[in-house]
């Protein structure tokens, strides 16, 4: 699979303009709770929108707080306590920056296989915080999860490829 | 020591802002245990983000409704026709029920149940959900300035919803039934089973606490109980598609919403309720076999039969509206009623009716607490699974029970259980002006 290591000098670090570091992730979770849910339940675009900018910007610090942000704001929109999306998109972005610092994944099957990855990953951290610290009976279902994580990947390959655009080099 | 937290300056913010998070769901789940307060910060995401939705669901209602209301009009006239038909099939058909649901309602009469009736109820838009792909709610368009309140039940024409779970000024969170935080109580409506109905990750309906060995179809209809204190009872929930052996002594059955639950677009929110004794229809009022008299064409004058009739009547001006009432054969056969059949001849002696099947009797025989309340059997049946008391059973509970026994015989001539207490559809468009 071509995940290839590379060196910290050879690989880039991205930035992004004001506009599209507040306005991406808020019409993300726009479009999350507008889109009908039939078709759009599985997908997490917050998500998405977190491992894209932790990956481009590959800086844990930048990518914690951007996981926290979104989901802090995923979590005020929703029925459960806020902070357990919180807590799983600051996972997400840490993780995701740390591994964008030391692994180029600009292609899109490192994107894909990356995303199913921590797609995993936060409902792994958003199972335990619900089910441990908030008492939710929430069931798990690896069929559902993996699946959810491939449609998520296949979604995030072509929104990374748009959101590519918008790349600025440092 | 400052030397270590340089070296893991990412991993020690990382740990501080988890801290954080947590510490602030902590003092969220606590606060949440004393009493359900909204956020601040949430009612200003809530208010920064609906306003958005609510225009663009007006534009696409719009759009929707240029599209249908204009340019797609192909095959109309045939579904129009089509449309006629079915509505004279279903006046036959509401006559035949209204003659079932007035009877069940002298029944709940006689046996002094209380039911609960829904007086009003606020239309709603649907505009926008929750946000995240593990929860399944809604939110709706109006607030607390229209009157929303936390745990109302939110209904559809097809079934019930879910329930109010946040109110701000102008808009909801509806938590639907199919979110896995969801538990709603439930009965099924031929076996009279309860059970829990919860959502499961993947938006389905699975009907919980239904003992391994109860017998439980697919195609049966699930009904809300009543039990949990939100939904009235007797709503449409669902229909049984698939039943399975589930964990340690219970099935696992799966249940497919009344309502659609993806397809939101109206729902009704059910501001208020009452709870009363059901009180018979006095016996002035249009009899069903009256009403299909004067709807079908092939019926016989009446005035021609007024004399056969009249015993009936008499008997309905004395007794609790049973003689006129009771009449199933001629409510199905108008003509036959009117020539003075054992239908009409049933009701002028009563008594004499009385042992020959008393299907009341019966299950008199089955009720083993007399003196129970009156309604708990059917009102207050709690969503811990089990199976429920029957109506029937707590007949003998009631009060005026020796009085119901000899009065109530001839109006337990069909031989079936009273039906669900409440109506509440019909209650929901006579009462409402929505």
């Amino acid at each position: 699979m071509p995940i290839t290591y590379t060196s910290g000098e050879q690989i880039e670090v991205y930035r992004f303009s004001i506009p599209v570091t507040v306005g991406v992730p808020l019409i993300a979770l726009f479009l999350q709770a507008f889109l009908p849910r039939r078709i759009f339940s599985i997908f997490d675009l917050p998500l998405l929108v977190t491992i894209f900018f932790a990956m481009a910007r590959r800086n844990p610090i930048s990518g914690l707080f951007t996981g926290a942000a979104i989901g802090l704001a995923q979590d005020m929109l929703g029925p459960y306590p806020i902070g357990i999306y919180g807590i799983a998109k600051t996972v997400v972005g840490y993780g995701a920056s740390s591994l964008g610092a030391k692994l180029d994944v600009e292609n899109a099957g490192a994107r894909l296989l990356v995303t199913l990855g921590f797609y995993l990953v936060h409902q792994a951290v958003f199972f335990t915080v619900a089910r441990g610290m908030v008492n939710l009976t929430l069931n798990w279902s690896w069929s559902r999860g993996i699946l959810a994580g491939l449609a998520n990947g296949v979604v995030g390959m072509v929104l990374y490829f748009v959101l590519d655009k918008f790349k600025q080099r440092t | 020591m400052e030397s270590v937290l340089g070296r893991y300056r990412n991993l020690t913010i990382l740990v501080g802002v988890l801290f954080l998070q947590v510490l602030g769901l902590a003092v969220q789940v606590k606060r949440s245990a004393d009493a359900e307060h909204t956020r601040l910060i949430r009612i200003w995401v809530v208010d920064s983000i609906t306003p958005l939705e609510r225009v663009l669901v007006r534009v696409q209602n719009g759009a929707n409704d240029l599209w249908h209301n204009y340019f797609f009009l192909r095959g109309v006239r045939a579904e129009n026709r089509q449309l006629k038909e079915q509505i004279k099939q279903m006046r036959l058909e509401q006559v035949r029920l209204s003659e079932d649901a007035a009877q069940a309602h002298r029944l709940q009469s006689l046996l002094a149940f209380k039911e609960q009736v829904v007086m009003k109820t606020i239309p709603a838009q649907v505009i926008g959900s929750s946000g995240s792909d593990l929860s399944r709610s809604v939110y709706i368009d109006k607030g607390s300035n229209q009157g929303i309140a936390p745990d109302m039940p939110v209904i559809t024409a097809d079934g019930i919803v879910g329930k109010v779970l946040r109110v701000y000024p102008s808009t909801s969170l509806v938590l639907v039934i199919n979110d896995q935080s969801s538990g709603v109580g439930v009965l099924l409506e031929k076996s009279r089973l309860q059970g829990v109905l919860r959502g499961t990750a993947d938006g389905e309906l699975i009907l919980e606490r239904v003992m391994s060995d109860e017998q439980v179809v697919p195609g049966e209809r699930v009904l809300s109980s009543g039990g949990d204190q939100i939904f009235p009872k007797g709503f449409p929930v669902g229909t049984v598609i698939k039943v399975s052996p589930g964990k340690e002594l219970f099935l696992n059955i799966q249940v497919h919403a009344a309502a659609d639950l993806n397809r939101l677009e109206e729902v009704l929110v059910v501001t208020e309720r009452q709870e009363r004794v059901a009180v018979a229809e006095s016996g002035a009022k249009v009899r069903a076999a009256d009403i299909l008299a004067q709807r079908l064409p092939s019926v016989p004058d009446k005035p021609a039969t007024i004399g056969t009739v009249k015993p009936a009547v008499a008997a309905a001006a004395t007794g609790p509206s049973l003689g006129a009432k009771v009449q199933p054969n001629g409510a199905r056969r108008p003509d036959a009623a009117t020539a003075g059949v054992p239908g009409t001849k049933l009701t002028e002696r009563p008594g004499r009716v009385a042992p020959a099947k008393p299907v009341a009797a019966t299950n008199h025989a089955a009720s083993p607490v007399p003196g129970s309340g009156d309604t708990a059997a059917t009102n207050g049946a709690s969503a811990d699974g089990g199976r429920e008391n029957r109506p029937a059973s707590s007949e003998e509970s009631s009060s005026g029970s020796g009085s119901a026994r000899t009065q109530s015989t001839p109006v337990a001539v069909p031989a079936k259980p009273p039906a669900p207490q409440s109506n509440p559809q019909p209650a929901i468009t006579e009462d409402n002006p929505h």
